[in-house]
């Protein structure tokens, strides 16, 4: 619901279709391309009409916009596969690129640290890979965090590190999954982390299911629940 | 064969040691992010090297007859084999022609993948590594877990114990220097009793005629030069068109595979020295069949950096033996699947495909977008498992339709709030074994934005359909 108030503040006519499920990310990871691209039929019939596809979560926009094209063969020619395509955006990208905010009016006086999903990060351009040198750079989601009053943004030293939930890797590989997982928490808490804030969810449920089990202080929160500002 | 999530989950038993072995290739990775940025346009640097392997293997037999002429020229004698049986038995003939019975080879991934060591002992030629890491592994008896450093999985304790029982150092030194002068001294008897140098190549020059050779321990040049019989193995992709595409590829080798400016030794081979013979042996194995397949093609680019392995943190925690492919990680993976799609099925799974890989590539493999491909190859063959294949189906059908979506929803957020949560956060499910459950919110968020809308004088909803496209 954050992200509906979100969008509601910054003044977007929005709507929830109803008829939407899953973009089909679970089986093209693992493979399946052919349930996959049922999955992504039935996505770009749902949402095909619309100006913009607004989705908070970093995975699910870099499966629409690098992968679909691989699973809609009958569509990807066509003027409205180019459209869903080239305007399906990560909520904190649309807010940036497309709605040109630059600072976010909220208050969030807490040490936060900032969990770059894989997919967003090197996959949308969120942010600035560490592998590649791109001096000068700023990360886009970075930015709006700093946006924020009285807030405080604690760096890991694996700035990047993968959270090890790689969908259905979490399942196949559970041992070492975890094992990526624990690490990467450990990174958040000596960089004295209060909070793990990210824009993809199935990280943050990775990392959550983990801190909950190890009873751990830290807490992971949805980006769009801080730039929302009521939880301040 | 055990898979890559059982050997793994083996590796991780002993936590210490996976978090040592981790830090131990992170290390490798900064250096590499250090090095990277001290060279003005590095991306460019990447870009530039793509385009040259792009084009020289795009024109591969053509650079291939310009390189094997120019070496020709210069008194090398040059053999090709199609595939890993044929460059042995090449090999082979050429040690038996010379009576040659004691080898001092320099380290090479080509002949890991041919298997060239143990085809050669079998047929009683003694084969001696002469890279520190490589000898180490042999004498233990091990296969490389890195491809650029292949002893990486073992401690400096554990080599003590093992040069004690082979080389007779003192028991429990675990002093790197005394350790390494002991190999070398060592090594020293075996590089001048050697009648035969073996090496691999880093490049070989099409415009020259000149094999490449990049190490630090200057083994190769040894290995090279002393005896009077020396071979040299290659893979077709070896070859680059001319000299000035060294400058491409050697500022991003070192730098790349373990964070130097470049390598200590670089060493051109212009043809043998005075009584020596030198021939070299160039290999296909499955190389051509890679560039044929256009989704996969880039895979032989790859210069054998290890970058994507020192980077990846399925690597990093799980070794390179947990990967059954004799080149491990990331790029072990996109290769093994040209090799045997079904016998390597699992290492298709052994990643999270965070894309570390492909952004660290010296020469831009797409790699973490071919490992999802070759997912869908295993599928497709049947590989999967029925297991796997039926939850994902479920999991299709209750996605397809909304309403099965919806009262897939309810059915989970209902049982997970209503059963205590030692059901499923205990060891026998395989996502509660070590984390907990998400925890349950009451309403879905249809039904928040429901009530949402309905409490909203003015409802959102209007006014963001499309009135068609203009």
């Amino acid at each position: 619901m954050a992200t509906v108030r979100l969008l509601e503040k910054l003044g977007v006519a929005f709507e929830f279709p109803k008829d939407q499920t899953c973009c089909g990310q679970p089986q093209f990871n693992s493979g399946c391309f052919r349930d996959a691209a049922k999955l992504a039929g039935k996505m770009f019939r749902v949402f095909k009409d619309f100006d913009w596809v607004v989705c908070p979560s970093g995975s699910c926009t870099g499966m629409v916009r690098e992968y679909y094209e691989l699973l809609l063969e009958r569509e990807k020619g066509g003027e409205e596969f180019k459209h869903l395509v080239s305007h399906t955006f990560e909520l904190c990208e649309f807010l940036i690129d497309i709605l040109k905010v630059e600072t976010i009016d909220a208050s969030f006086p807490h040490k936060v640290s900032l969990h770059q999903s894989c997919h967003g990060l090197r996959g949308l351009g969120l942010g600035v890979p560490s592998e590649q040198v791109l001096p000068g750079r700023t990360g886009k989601v970075r930015r709006l965090l700093e946006s924020l009053r009285g807030i405080e943004i604690v760096t890991t030293g694996r700035s990047d590190e993968c959270c090890g939930f790689g969908g259905t890797f979490s399942v196949f590989e559970g041992a070492v999954s975890s094992f990526i997982g624990r690490d990467r928490i450990r990174d958040y808490e000596q960089a004295g982390a209060e909070v793990i804030v990210s824009y993809d969810m199935s990280c943050l449920m990775h990392l959550d299911g983990l801190i909950r089990r190890d009873k751990k202080l830290l807490r992971i929160m949805h980006i769009a629940e801080i730039l929302d500002g009521a939880v301040a | 064969m055990k898979s890559h999530a059982r050997l793994a989950a083996g590796f991780l038993k002993q936590e210490e040691r996976a978090h040592w072995h981790d830090q131990a290739l992170w290390y490798v990775r900064e250096k590499r992010d250090r090095m990277a940025a001290s060279v003005p346009d590095w991306e460019r640097l990447r870009d530039t090297a793509q385009a040259i392997k792009r084009h020289a293997l795009a024109n591969l037999p053509h650079y291939l007859e310009e390189f094997e002429g120019n070496a020709a020229a210069r008194g090398a004698i040059v053999h090709y084999a199609l595939d890993a049986a044929e460059h042995n038995r090449i090999v082979l003939e050429i040690l038996k022609g010379r009576n040659a019975r004691l080898v001092a080879k320099s380290k090479s991934m080509l002949s890991e993948e041919c298997g060239l060591n143990e085809y050669l002992e079998r047929n009683g030629v003694q084969v001696v590594e002469t890279d520190l890491a490589e000898r180490i592994i042999q004498l233990a008896g091990e296969r490389p877990s890195h491809i650029v450093l292949p002893s990486i999985h073992i401690r400096k304790e554990e080599v003590g114990d093992i040069f004690h029982e082979h080389l007779g150092t003192e028991k429990g030194e675990s002093d790197p220097t005394r350790l390494t002068r002991a190999a070398r001294t060592h090594l020293r008897e075996r590089f001048l009793a050697a009648q035969a140098g073996i090496s691999g190549v880093n490049f070989a020059v099409a415009e020259t005629g000149a094999v490449v050779i990049c190490t630090n321990e200057g083994n190769a040049d040894l290995g090279n030069s002393l005896p009077d019989l020396y071979i040299a193995v290659m893979g077709v992709e070896k070859v680059i068109p001319k000299t000035r595409d060294l400058s491409v590829f050697l500022r991003l080798l070192s730098r790349s595979a373990t964070g130097q400016p470049i390598s200590a030794y670089t060493s051109h081979l212009l043809g043998p020295r005075p009584g020596q013979a030198m021939h070299i042996v160039i290999v296909d194995n499955g190389r051509s069949e890679i560039l044929q397949r256009e989704r996969f093609h880039r895979a032989a680019f790859c210069i054998r950096c290890g970058a994507c392995l020192n980077t990846c943190p399925v690597y990093r925690r799980s070794g390179g033996h947990s990967y059954n492919y004799v080149i491990p990680g990331p790029i072990g993976t996109i290769l093994a699947m040209h090799r045997d799609l079904k016998k390597f099925k699992d290492m298709a799974y052994a990643s999270t495909l965070c894309g570390s890989c492909t952004a660290v590539c010296p020469v831009k493999i797409d790699i973490h977008r071919q490992i999802v491909l070759w997912r869908n190859d295993v599928v497709e063959a049947g590989y999967l498992g029925r297991a796997k294949s039926a939850a994902l189906k479920t999991a299709t059908l209750g996605m397809k339709s909304t309403r099965f979506f919806r009262m897939g929803g309810w059915t989970v957020r209902t049982i997970l709030r209503i059963l205590p949560p030692f059901v499923f956060n205990n060891r026998l499910t395989i996502w509660g074994k070590s984390r907990d459950l998400p925890r349950m919110p009451a309403r879905s968020f249809r039904a928040e934005f429901r009530a949402y809308s309905r409490r909203k004088t003015n409802p959102p909803e209007l006014g963001a359909k499309k009135e068609g496209r203009s």
